[in-house]
């Protein structure tokens, strides 16, 4: 089967709406209904972190997510537990984001096996060096058809960045300024560094990310690119939520 | 001093790609990509230049005050049975061996054209070593240090504010020098362009492991130099440091790692016991993991996330260990042992009693093993005396009158 998240870009190449959420938060088993919600109310692809004590790139919202999802009781077995036939009721394209270190604990290799089994399309790992992707890792993603997608942020290089282009799948995830999650940098100046992205011509679509909050931001984005994705303030949404599912029918109609 | 010595053929020092055996390397977001890759690139050619390694010996000499004395502390030798000396990094300006790394890096980063400086500190003396040489240099200063060791190392809080930094705490997780690394980081990732980061142990993404390692490496070239000069051999039998991420210990060892008659003995936090739950003995409870950007051995659950430590130590309260010395322990180069936060308590009234020096509480942890050594009368024994005890005050008179 072609991977989901190609069917989408093929489908929808522009104005991609990719909705960041730490599993097991606010409560351990609030993931799969927040999956539900979001696809319900018109997300195009569901950014799932799994938790870390050490999160180095992310600021206090995702930090505090990942501290109460953990505190919770999530962790990747449990995680993996919870999305035993997600695919029954989930159709959109379904991305796992996390630190190397809880994935190398549960194995490199079984993780993969387990993601293409139950239906997983793609993985972030931030701090998964590209070198040692490349030469360790590459055939084992691609061999279960998951995507690894590769960040780039203003600071890469061309050279660089056509590197990372090169190894991805599905998409580059273009972080929109230097920073951790959640920081609220100004966009404005940002639009030279999203045109030059887009000048390149990568082979992959780009969603970016980070400091994407409301219609205005996504908009400018998605301008830009194929799509955005937002993470921060949909967590602090959701944290600030007594009706889950109507906060994020709310929050996605904002944005659409 | 030869801090850009060529280590190439030496299986203990660091390879060409970063690592030590399987372990060190640089597991970094791509925010820090060209940071990291900087000073990849750069720091062995300026650490190389001759321009470069004058002025870090000038103020090694002038300003810190090295060499450090070598001494042979007689009566502690004559209670252990056998040679015993001290390698005085405590009298350093500053008060530990902290400050060879900080004026080496100040040093870096001017070259790289950095004008903002950050630090994660525990005990404070990375602190305090940083913040000094910052106001040396004029450059901006912001330490990050754990709530929690703020409290326990309140002199060292003072001394950096009074230096001109800014203390910013962390209040993240075991809120100690974990957190503090962490958003040193975090501070990093969004302050790519002007700001060098002064990590202050031999531990991180490469090259900061063996940077570290080599601007701390003075600590070795001087003891054999003076354990020459008194004994007639530059080789002891024994070398003993205190190892929390592991610079002092990765300076004492540096120019020995290659002399296999030279036993190396780590002395990690044994905190309330190995296997109380309260411990930071990390070669003995850890597993391969990842750790602020390396690849180490590191206290984790079987889910990978991150023990938090403990030890009365705030300069060893650290759940990881540098690649340096995970390597050393895997290959059985190195003898790791732990010291339990009584047994250091006890070396550091013991060495006040016996030699009049006040030691920190983490170079007790060193001395805390001295008597579990099975030393010959005719054994040399250097260890390194890593910092002093001002900072610890507090702690010791409050186990004295317990
Ligand atoms: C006096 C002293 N010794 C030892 C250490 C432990 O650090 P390292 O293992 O890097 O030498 C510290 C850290 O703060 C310290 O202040």
């Amino acid at each position: 089967m072609q991977n989901r998240i190609d069917q989408l870009f093929a489908k929808k190449p522009n104005g991609v709406l990719n909705i960041y959420c730490t599993a097991g938060f606010p409560e351990l088993n609030s993931t799969l209904p927040i999956m539900k919600s979001l696809q319900d109310a018109g997300a195009d692809v569901i950014e799932l972190g799994m938790p870390f004590s050490d999160p180095l790139a992310d600021g206090p919202v995702i930090q505090d997510s990942s501290t109460l999802a953990l505190k919770n009781g999530m962790s990747i077995p449990v995680l993996f537990q919870q999305l035993e036939g997600f695919r029954k009721e989930i159709q959109v394209p379904v991305i796992l984001m996390g630190y190397l270190n809880p994935v190398m604990a549960y194995g490199i290799e079984a993780f993969c096996k387990k993601c293409s089994e139950l239906g997983i399309d793609g993985v972030i790992l931030p701090d998964l060096p590209m070198a040692e992707y490349e030469s360790e890792y590459k055939t084992l993603f691609e061999e279960h058809n998951l995507h690894f997608i590769f960040l780039v942020t203003p600071e890469t290089s061309e050279a660089r960045i056509r590197k990372i282009d090169s190894l991805s799948r599905g998409f580059v995830y273009a972080v929109s300024s230097s920073s951790t999650t959640g920081k609220d940098k100004d966009m404005g100046d940002q639009s030279a560094y999203f045109k030059r992205l887009k000048n390149l011509q990568l082979k992959n679509p780009i969603l970016i990310g980070f400091g994407i909050k409301d219609k205005k931001t996504f908009d400018a984005a998605a301008a830009n690119a194929n799509g955005a994705i937002i993470g921060t303030a949909f967590i602090k949404a959701v944290a600030e939520s007594k009706d889950i599912n109507k906060t994020i029918k709310d929050f996605i109609g904002s944005i659409r | 001093m030869d801090i850009a010595i060529n280590t190439g053929n030496s299986k203990y020092h660091v390879d060409k790609n970063g690592y030590y055996g399987r372990f060190g390397g640089a597991y970094i977001p791509e925010m820090l990509y060209p940071n990291v890759e900087e000073l990849q690139t750069q720091y062995f050619q300026i650490l190389s230049d001759p321009s470069f390694q004058q002025e870090f010996d000038a103020l090694l000499r002038n300003y810190v005050g090295r060499p450090s004395p070598l001494y042979l502390a007689q009566r502690l030798s004559e209670k252990y049975q056998a040679n015993i000396y001290l390698k005085r990094e405590d009298l350093n300006h500053t008060g530990a061996h902290k400050i060879n790394n900080t004026i080496g890096q100040i040093l870096l980063a001017k070259r790289l054209g950095k004008t903002r400086i950050i630090a994660e500190t525990g005990a404070g003396q990375h602190g305090v070593a940083t913040a000094t040489v910052c106001a040396l240099m004029n450059m901006e200063c912001v330490v990050y240090m754990g709530s929690i060791d703020i409290e326990r190392q309140a002199p060292n809080v003072a001394r950096m504010k009074m230096l001109g930094a800014t203390v910013v705490p962390a209040t993240s997780g075991s809120q100690t020098l974990k957190d503090a690394t962490n958003e040193a980081i975090r501070d990093w990732i969004n302050n790519p362009i002007d700001t060098h980061y002064i990590l202050g142990t031999a531990s991180g993404p490469h090259p900061y492991p063996d940077m570290v390692a080599r601007f701390q490496s003075v600590i070795s070239e001087e003891i054999r130099k003076q354990l020459k000069e008194q004994t007639g051999s530059e080789l002891p039998d024994y070398l003993i440091a205190c190892i929390g991420g592991g610079s002092n210990a990765a300076g004492t060892f540096f120019h020995y790692l290659d002399e296999p008659s030279v036993k190396i003995v780590a002395v990690e936090a044994g905190g309330k016991g190995v296997h109380s739950g309260f411990s930071a003995a990390t070669t003995q409870l850890g597993h391969l993991g990842i750790i602020h950007g390396a690849k180490t051995l590191l206290m984790q659950t079987s889910d990978g996330q991150i023990i938090e430590p403990h030890s009365i130590s705030a300069g060893l309260d650290y759940p990881g260990i540098g690649p340096m010395h995970a390597h050393l322990y895997e290959t059985g180069r190195g003898q790791f042992l732990s010291a339990t936060d009584d047994e250091a308590l006890a070396a550091a009234y013991e060495l006040s009693k016996l030699e009049g020096i006040i030691p920190a509480m983490e170079s007790a942890h060193a001395l805390a093993k001295l008597k579990d050594l099975p030393l010959q009368k005719s054994d040399n024994v250097v260890l390194c005396l890593s910092g002093r005890g001002d900072k610890d005050l507090n702690t010791y008179i409050s186990h004295m009158t317990k």
